[in-house]
């Protein structure tokens, strides 16, 4: 196999790029150890609002990176030809979102010094427990299902590792939503609906994030999709979000029904200020609405960046909506006195206010540095140019003329 | 008191030296009575060195809301003391509250209660049944804890913690007392003063609130069909806060 | 080959010369730990035996205590406290002359117990709660 040499252009855009991740994740990771060494005192979130910013973009991550792996799936699993060229690139953005999620959650710890502890003594009662079988084993299938497509002599065996690494992906997924879901105490969690609400908001989120990773893929490389990849993977992506959408009118319809929920459907939908604005605005408008006229569009879709816009617009949305989600969900007071007004020197009936403070963001964003910087080098290494070829198209029955 | 221990039963051969010990206890630390006839302080079970805790007591306590003064903190001061939650913090809605005073007011008629709240130690405790570690622990004898040694900070179980009862430490501590470990990056909670109780004492809230005359904290053995606190709530009607979620409270309020 | 030879003895004797020169220097930079014993002969075991296995004592001990709740073992850490601070600051801590700090510093091990443990022997915290933990029912931060 002969292998392309870079450019000088492309050299410098290489490094460019990895100084400029290489600097953001630096700044996260100082923000952290400043976090750790004064304490979650320099940060907004408080002992009612204890999950913050760095939460919303970890489990983000999470979640997305076990979608992304969607895109191999689809090829290895279901035999879909066109997405088998995206599968390596799939399967390395997702061990690198899981990674970089994790970075953020396990820097935010109180302790995150003892960060092994959580290896050392798993609770198996606990979800969190859970997460630490499923995340080491997610990381070993996705690496052996990479291993299958790369080599060879491994080749007879992708199929199995595909599908192995399809399943757990699933499973781990399902214990990101149920970290939430098996929470009986608050309002906004407790529901089984959350285990397949984030199966279906990984699949739309990580299939965004690999449309733009394509995309600048292949901008630097002065390469076009062909159109009708580009129309079969718009419309997954619509169907992706129309799910999500689904999936977040049947969780608040339950909560409508029921009368004592209605007071924190009220606060989510109506009066609780930023949430309401987040999740209309962020999540249904910007997040869902506009990226389906996007990409439904006759004329629209077809435009230079549409997708790529409908993609991050994706994104947009569902940072959002995990932001109404997980802090929403604890601003809300618990309700322990039914039919009573409570007050009480520590904010019990009182709505929790959380503004996120300099070093949270800088963490959180030092995440997706991190992220960031291993695809630039993680693509430059492994060159996992997702290339379709004609003949393949046509006979994947894409071509009709 | 002395009904108390007349009727415990003698459980093994540690029984006999328990019960000394107990004598010795309530001779020495004047643990009786300031008037003849009252009872300060009701003694619990003292445990000799190098005994664990045991299955065959549940701790627990009775808050008799009618007796409650709403702006009475009585029981948070001692808490306070006791436990050396002293911190000054630059937000009051980060700083640790073990115990807390609530004041509630029934939406339609307007009748008013007060009443403090700390870790219920429930049977099944939410946060042991999430925390990753096992750091969130639930002692033999029913007292729910936090072994801060594996606690790595994640919060997890003040997101399943029903009843708000569970802090996280902003900062770093310098001013703990020596019998209440407590530090930066660690969640905590009410003890029900563990360290009291195994040296038979009361936990400070309860002890504070009968001193002052408020009779409104009774603490005790709720499997000990003798013990004051399990015929009270055999005789009255107690409420378990959030009982809809069956989690088997160790702490009761009668009077809601 | 002799060259490859030659340059190897070379590199060897180099690398062994900066060991042992940095060893001596390192002899004579960081002065031994003055431990001062307040109340020598009282410890619970011989002074070798709590050199080598102060930690799984206290470990085993904080177990014990913590989770199964067994008070008055011997090798609690207040007792090493109560013992072992220091006669002027009352501490175990807070110079290099103190019980803990000293060893620990010299061999370079964290002490972790700190972050929460109390090191002063016989404290106690005055003060109640701040204003913070006041009755401010209502009041907003």
């Amino acid at each position: 196999m002969k292998i392309e040499q870079y450019t000088p252009a492309e050299e410098r855009l290489f490094y460019v790029l990895l100084a400029l991740g290489g600097l953001v994740s630096a700044i996260g990771l100082a923000a952290a150890y400043y976090m750790e060494h004064f304490g979650h005192a320099v940060t907004g979130m408080t002992n009612q609002v204890f999950w913050g910013l760095p939460h919303v973009f970890g489990i983000f991550l999470i979640v997305a990176a076990s979608g992304v792996l969607n895109v191999a799936s689809i090829g290895s699993v279901f035999g879909k030809k066109v997405y088998k060229p995206r599968a390596p690139l799939s399967g390395l953005l997702a061990i690198i979102m899981l990674a970089a999620g994790l970075a953020i959650i396990m820097l935010d710890l109180g302790r995150a010094d003892r960060v092994l502890i959580a290896a050392t003594h798993v609770n198996l009662t606990s979800v969190f427990g859970w997460n630490m079988i499923l995340y080491p084993v997610f990381f070993g299938l996705v690496g052996l299902y990479l291993w299958t497509l790369m080599d060879r002599r491994m080749n007879a065996y992708y199929k199995a590792a595909g599908f192995s690494a399809f399943i757990w992906r699933l499973v781990m997924t399902t214990g990101t939503g149920s970290i939430f879901g098996f929470v009986v105490a608050r309002q906004a969690y407790q529901s089984a609906i959350l285990a397949p609400m984030f199966i279906i908001m990984s699949f739309a989120w990580g299939l965004a994030v690999f449309l733009l990773v394509q995309r600048s893929m292949y901008s630097w490389n002065n390469m076009v999709l062909h159109p009708a990849v580009r129309q079969r993977l718009k419309n997954l992506l619509g169907t992706f979000i129309a799910a999500v959408l689904y999936f977040v009118i049947v969780y608040h319809l339950t909560n409508l029904y029921y009368a004592k929920q209605v007071a924190f459907e009220h606060f989510i939908l109506v009066s609780g200020g930023i949430y309401p604005v987040l999740f209309w605005g962020g999540y249904v408008l910007l997040g869902t609405l506009l990226p389906l006229f996007l990409l439904y569009h006759p004329a629209i879709w077809k435009k230079s960046g549409a997708v790529s816009v409908a993609a991050a617009l994706t994104i947009v949305g569902g940072l959002c909506q995990l932001y109404v989600f997980i802090i929403g969900g604890q601003a809300f007071p618990l309700e322990m006195f039914p039919g009573m007004e409570v007050t009480s020197s520590f904010f019990d009936g009182a709505i929790g206010t959380y503004v996120p403070s300099l070093p949270e963001i800088l963490l959180s964003v030092g995440g997706l540095g991190i992220g960031f910087t291993l695809t630039v080098v993680g693509v430059r290494v492994l060159r996992f140019l997702p290339q379709d070829d004609l003949a393949m198209l046509t006979d994947a029955g894409y071509l009709h003329d | 008191m002395s009904e108390r221990n007349q009727t415990e039963q003698d459980s093994g051969n540690g029984g006999a030296s328990r019960r000394n010990f107990i004598g010795a206890v309530a001779a020495a630390g004047g643990l009786a009575a300031i008037a003849p006839g009252i009872h300060l302080v009701q003694v619990s079970q003292a445990r000799p060195a190098g005994e664990g805790a045991s299955k065959a007591v549940r701790w627990g306590m009775l808050i008799d809301t009618t007796k409650c003064a709403s702006g009475c903190n009585d029981c948070v001061k001692a808490c306070a003391t006791e436990n050396g939650i002293n911190e000054t913090v630059k937000d009051a809605r980060q700083g640790s509250q073990w115990i807390r005073k609530i004041d509630i007011k029934e939406v339609k008629t307007g009748t008013t209660h007060s009443l403090p709240m700390m870790c219920q130690h429930c049977a099944n405790p939410p946060c042991v049944d999430v925390c990753p570690t096992g750091a969130s622990m639930k002692r033999a004898d029913g007292i729910v804890l936090v072994d801060r040694h594996i606690c790595i900070g994640c919060r997890y179980c003040m997101l399943a913690c029903p009843y708000k009862a569970r802090s996280f430490v902003h900062q770093a501590l310098t001013e703990q007392n020596p019998e209440v470990p407590r530090g930066q990056g660690c969640v905590e909670s009410c003890t029900f003063c563990v360290h009291r109780i195994d040296k038979g004492q009361q936990p400070a809230c309860v002890e504070t609130c009968t001193q002052a005359g408020h009779n409104a904290m009774l603490f005790g053995d709720l499997n000990d069909p003798n013990s004051e606190i399990a015929r009270r709530v055999a005789q009255v009607t107690t409420t378990q806060v959030r009982a809809d979620l069956k989690l088997d409270l160790g702490v009761r309020y009668q009077g809601i | 080959m002799p060259s490859t030879f030659r340059l190897a003895v070379a590199v060897f004797s180099a690398v062994a010369a900066l060991v042992s020169s940095g060893a001596v220097a390192g002899e004579s930079r960081v002065p031994k730990p003055a431990i001062t014993i307040e109340n020598p002969g009282k410890c619970v075991a011989p002074v070798d035996e709590m050199r080598r296995n102060h930690m799984d004592m206290l470990k085993h001990t904080r177990d014990k205590t913590m989770r199964d709740g067994v008070r008055g073992m011997k090798t609690s850490l207040n007792g090493c406290i109560e013992c072992h601070a220091s006669k002027k600051t009352g501490s175990v801590l807070g110079s290099n002359e103190n019980f803990c700090q000293s060893c620990h510093a010299y061999a370079a091990v964290k002490l972790d117990c700190w972050d929460c443990h109390q090191p002063k022997a016989g404290y106690k915290a005055t003060g109640t709660a701040p204003a913070g933990h006041a009755s401010t029912a209502g009041a907003k931060p």
